[in-house]
């Protein structure tokens, strides 16, 4: 469906995107992941064929971005950051428009308009002005219009930034539910970790310009990071002896706590319990953490993805056991 | 590309038939300069010379602004989503461009019929014409238009300087409100080189219906080479810098 080689892009003396090779099959639903200014819109505007690259090719719905653009356009569609309706316009002239932007007739595009009109829960507010519309009203309406001629490959620029969390949840189920309906391939950039985590079977994560790590987000954390297990002990004695009892990863003891990165923490944990009592050393507490995303980007660059101000909302997955 | 050109002229347009108040508060200036400057000028002939170029300077302005609807549009992320759909790029340009000067068609006609009680005949095969070489040398100012609002789209201010700053010379140097005749040698030769002189020179030969004059000629050219230019300096524009 989409396949990039060596895509580049350079500002000036900035290297956006630098050397992107990417292949996304038919029905995939990919995330791409990373800070903000790491390239990821960049990349999609190359897509979507809003900037030519510096060098490198890509092709999208099987067209060349540079020699095929129009070909291109006709089969993508694109929900960039802003909003796609004009504001002095109502949304249902817009979705009428855009159907004949896209070569339907007056008729078939009144028709897709009002279907996505009512599948969007539009009904509503489709013969206000964009202006007076919510937040959540408008960005569901800029989904309504990247999907008016039904394109097989959908691109989504940050779809959830700005959105309150119902708002998000809410644009997440349309985006879950249009894939299952159509098998519509998806492909879309988010900084928001939670999101990446939930929607996307894979997740392409990317820093400076350049992809650090493209897999399943479970493989991503299984594979980079690992479950932290933390025991607590009595007493810092205790605790020294148990780090010589127990195994894993990486084991370390700080004051009455012994820390141990390991894969299958949960799994692990009632036998390092048992272990733990044979050697007459029992547990005072177990905390099994499992890796977030934001744990991986922070494995792979050595920076938190939350210090630039995204996906603050995301804590950690925390199974306490007391025992 | 006469269907995208429809498209875009229509959802440019329909904002505005939709709330019609916009182009009545438009007619307004143009019927201020035909009051207050035109019983200045001298002659019982000066409506014949002066309602041509009131039509033209009320299009070059509606033209010029072109852009500034499109600034908004930058900012909020519609234009982009019309780049990304299949529509040809000159469409979007001529698209534009036509919107804001149809509603000058009802202005001129507001105008020519303001005048008929003060003996103001109008050719209405000549003025025909006379609005394809309008609407010819319009199209290639909304297109520049639109390209200066790409290339401001971080500062608005520069499009507001930039727009202002051309607007004048360029009615002034043709001799739009009053007469070049008189004027010196360099103002003159500065005049030669200014498109819109040529279009104002053809208008008013074809709003008396003096259709096959050389005029007539040199204005459809000017404005020829007015949209082609504009044409394609805008399509570049669009290319590069989305």
């Amino acid at each position: 469906m989409m396949e990039t080689r060596g895509l580049t892009k350079h500002f000036k003396d900035v290297r956006a995107v630098d050397g992107i090779d990417l292949t996304v099959a038919r029905g995939e639903l990919v995330a791409l992941l990373g800070p903000n200014g790491a390239g990821k819109s960049t990349t999609l505007r190359m897509l979507t064929t809003l900037i030519p690259p510096t060098s490198g090719t890509a092709s999208v719905a099987g067209f060349d971005v540079v020699r095929q653009q129009r070909q291109v356009r006709q089969r993508i569609g694109y929900i960039g950051q802003g909003n796609g309706a004009g504001h002095s316009q109502r949304g249902r002239d817009e979705l009428t428009s855009q159907g004949r932007a896209y070569g339907m007739s007056v008729r078939a595009a009144r028709q897709r308009a009002a279907e996505l009109i009512d599948s969007l829960g539009l009904a509503e507010v489709a013969d206000r002005t964009v202006a007076t519309l919510s937040g959540g009203q408008r960005r569901r309406l800029d989904i309504a219009m990247g999907l008016i001629h039904a394109p097989d490959l959908l691109f989504l620029d940050e779809p959830s930034t700005g959105l309150d969390p119902q708002n998000r949840a809410n644009l997440q189920e349309h985006i879950l539910r249009l894939r299952a309906e159509h098998g519509t391939t998806i492909v879309l950039t988010t900084h928001y970790l939670d999101e990446a985590d939930s929607m996307a079977e894979r997740v392409i994560v990317i820093d400076h310009g350049r992809v650090i790590a493209d897999d399943s987000p479970a493989r991503l954390k299984a594979e980079h990071v690992g479950d932290t297990i933390l025991f607590g002990f009595d007493s810092e004695h205790e605790a020294a002896r148990a780090a010589g009892v127990l195994r894993g990863r990486e084991l370390n003891a700080y004051g009455k706590e012994v820390k141990i990165r390991t894969q299958g923490g949960p799994r692990q944990v009632p036998g390092m319990l048992e272990d733990l009592r044979s050697a007459g050393l029992p547990a005072a507490s177990v905390e099994v953490t499992r890796p977030t995303l934001d744990d991986v980007f922070l494995q792979l660059t050595g920076r938190s993805l939350r210090e630039g101000g995204a996906g603050r909302e995301e804590e950690s997955t925390r199974e306490l056991v007391e025992v | 590309m006469l269907t995208d050109t429809a498209v875009v002229f229509s959802r440019e347009l329909r904002p505005t038939l939709r709330n019609p108040f916009t182009i009545i508060i438009s007619m307004v200036q143009p019927l201020v300069f035909l009051a207050l400057f035109a019983p200045l000028l001298p002659g019982s002939d000066s409506l014949r010379w002066f309602v041509p170029g009131i039509v033209v300077m009320s299009c070059l302005f509606a033209a010029s602004m072109t852009g500034s609807n499109l600034l908004f549009e930058i900012q909020t992320g519609s234009h982009e989503r019309m780049l990304v759909t299949p529509l040809r790029r000159p469409a979007l340009l001529i698209g534009r461009a036509l919107k804001e000067i149809v509603p000058m068609i009802a202005q001129a006609a507001l105008i020519v019929v303001v005048c008929l009680p003060f003996g103001y005949r109008l050719d209405v095969g000549g003025a025909l014409i006379g609005l394809v070489v309008l609407a010819g040398f319009c199209v290639g100012i909304g297109a520049l238009s639109y390209t200066l609002a790409l290339a401001s789209k971080h500062q608005e201010w520069l499009f507001w300087t930039v727009q202002q700053t051309l607007l004048f010379p360029i009615l002034l140097l043709a001799g739009v409100l009053l007469p070049l005749d008189g004027g010196p040698g360099w103002l003159r030769a500065l005049a030669a080189w200014n498109p819109l002189r040529y279009v104002v020179d053809a208008e008013r030969a074809l709003f008396t219906g003096d259709i096959w004059a050389s005029t007539t000629v040199a204005g459809l050219a000017a404005a020829a080479i007015v949209a082609t230019l504009g044409l394609v300096v805008g399509v570049r524009a669009m290319r590069r810098s989305a």
